[in-house]
């Protein structure tokens, strides 16, 4: 019987090793695993690649990810977002690496990575900095660039339910990376405001198949990141 | 990109009924500005006297919006545009990070932190919105599924270049977010921008001195003095704002601009 349960974050990505590229969802606080980042601040994994939309704001969640000096690289559209400082300082004290994606191209090189494509052509930063060093060819008389599909060893992400085989729903704009992001990690984590039964879900209304999904994780009250930066809170 | 990362404060409240019924086909109507706080006194003066207040260029766009349109309006001044679609058009807004059928940011201290628009600020859903990942939305925008995107500016070039994401200071952190996907895939791009920078400098250029966002991907640009459309020949006046004659838009732009067409 299929049961993809794991009991709590801290279980949930023990084995994530030094090193390891770590998809993170989330746009903003919208859909941000801050249970499963704290318990990966916890766990002590060091010189980690983060791809993720943004860098986190205050000292919480994907932000104290990067306080904590555990990330060496970053593969991100948007890097600063109002209350970010953490990325900032580290950026200029040149103790991160950054590679800067737009954020359709980011999008597609993670599906790309997820459906086993290993590159393809896009019109997206044709002529900008973005685009330099990058193979371009044309079609239909229009440049476009060879952008390259993206896989991690671990996926972090939130959903609203998921089901013990791993099926998940999600809860409104939190959704945005999540879907694409399970696809294309090798072990991919979710955590969840509620766990129920295989059957209780529409199959029709199915959002993330549960064979993307790997370890599901029961948060019954997640944390919201702008409360907590608002409150001042720092982790850990 | 800079236009959207300063977006995440001082946005317009949601859009009252008042303000909506002022939006009908009033482009040339003097209204009363609602200038940030900052101005000057003597600033407002200038600004008031001449051409159109920030609301105005904003309801001067949204005329030229059809509708049925699906619309990605970017953060910060285009965002305004929502506030003055004429009565009986009906728009479908596009944010980029999930949601079909956008509606204005709730009462301060209300709404969803997980509804939340590509400035990170909350806003509502209408009726017909629709959910979806960042890969499904980016097919959208870069499918051509969009009929316009409105966009902010740092500079446009003459032929159509837009440079809007980054100033290329030593300094800076550099942040895209969507704006290369949304010049690459949308059918139409308006920028929405004041005619010069806070300095006084042109923002309509003959080439852009600023990183690019994309190459000949403007259709037409809205500013405090003027419409103005990018055309294979360079800029081509298409509107002048009340008060503002060519000459002053011509001494404030920083390419060759041509006279309308009759």
């Amino acid at each position: 019987m299929i049961d993809k349960r794991v009991d709590g974050a801290a279980a949930a990505v023990a084995d994530i090793p030094d090193g390891a590229a770590v998809m993170i969802g989330g746009f903003g606080e919208a859909g941000s695993p801050i249970e499963l980042i704290h318990a990966l601040i916890d766990q002590g994994a060091s010189r980690l690649t983060v791809i993720s939309n943004n860098t986190g704001s205050g000292e919480v969640g994907l932000a104290a990810l990067l306080k904590a000096g555990r990330v060496a690289k970053v593969i991100c559209s948007f890097p600063r977002t109002a209350n970010s400082t953490v990325f900032p300082e580290l950026y200029r004290a040149g103790a991160v690496e950054l590679e800067l994606v737009p954020q359709g191209t980011l999008a597609e090189r993670i599906r790309a990575g997820g459906a086993g494509i290993p590159a393809f052509y896009t019109p997206t930063a044709v002529g900008t900095p973005l685009a330099e060093g990058k193979e371009h060819r044309s079609f239909g008389g229009r440049e476009h660039v060879l952008e390259r599909g993206i896989r991690a060893d671990f996926a972090l992400i939130k959903g609203r339910i998921a089901d013990t085989h791993g099926n998940v729903l999600y809860h409104r704009t939190a959704r945005n990376f999540a879907p694409p992001m399970a696809t294309a990690a090798e072990v991919t984590i979710v955590q969840v405001g509620a766990v129920v039964s295989a059957g209780a879900i529409d199959p029709e209304a199915v959002v993330t198949p549960g064979i993307f999904v790997d370890r599901v994780v029961h948060v019954p009250q997640p944390l919201q990141e702008s409360e907590l930066v608002a409150a001042g809170a720092r982790y850990p | 990109m800079n236009a959207r990362g300063g977006g995440e404060a001082g946005m317009p409240a949601a859009a009252s009924p008042a303000n909506r019924a002022a939006g009908v086909g009033a482009s040339a109507a003097a209204v009363p500005g609602d200038r940030g706080a900052g101005a000057t006194a003597a600033a407002r003066e200038e600004r008031a006297s001449l051409g159109w207040s920030r609301d105005q260029i904003a309801r001067r766009v949204a005329q030229d919006i059809p509708n049925g349109s699906y619309v990605n309006l970017g953060i910060g001044l285009p965002e305004l545009v929502a506030r003055f679609v004429p009565e009986g058009r009906s728009l479908v807004y596009h944010t980029e990070n999930g949601l079909l059928g956008m509606g204005p940011s709730p009462a301060a201290g209300e709404g969803d932190p997980e509804l939340i628009n590509a400035g990170k600020r909350r806003v509502t859903m209408m009726p017909g919105a629709a959910f979806f990942d960042q890969a499904t939305s980016f097919a959208m925008i870069r499918g051509g599924h969009l009929d316009l995107s409105v966009l902010g500016a740092l500079q446009v070039a003459r032929n159509g270049d837009l440079a809007n994401w980054s100033t290329g200071a030593d300094d800076a952190i550099p942040a895209v977010g969507g704006a290369m996907d949304l010049v690459a895939g949308v059918r139409r791009v308006f920028v929405l921008t004041q005619h010069v920078t806070k300095e006084g400098e042109p923002k309509l250029v003959d080439a852009c001195t600023y990183p690019l966002t994309g190459r000949g991907v403007v259709d037409r640009v809205y500013t405090d003095l003027a419409v103005i459309d990018v055309t294979p020949e360079g800029f081509r006046l298409v509107e002048l704002a009340p008060g503002v004659d060519f000459g002053h838009v011509a001494a404030r732009t920083g390419a060759a601009i041509l006279p309308p067409i009759d």
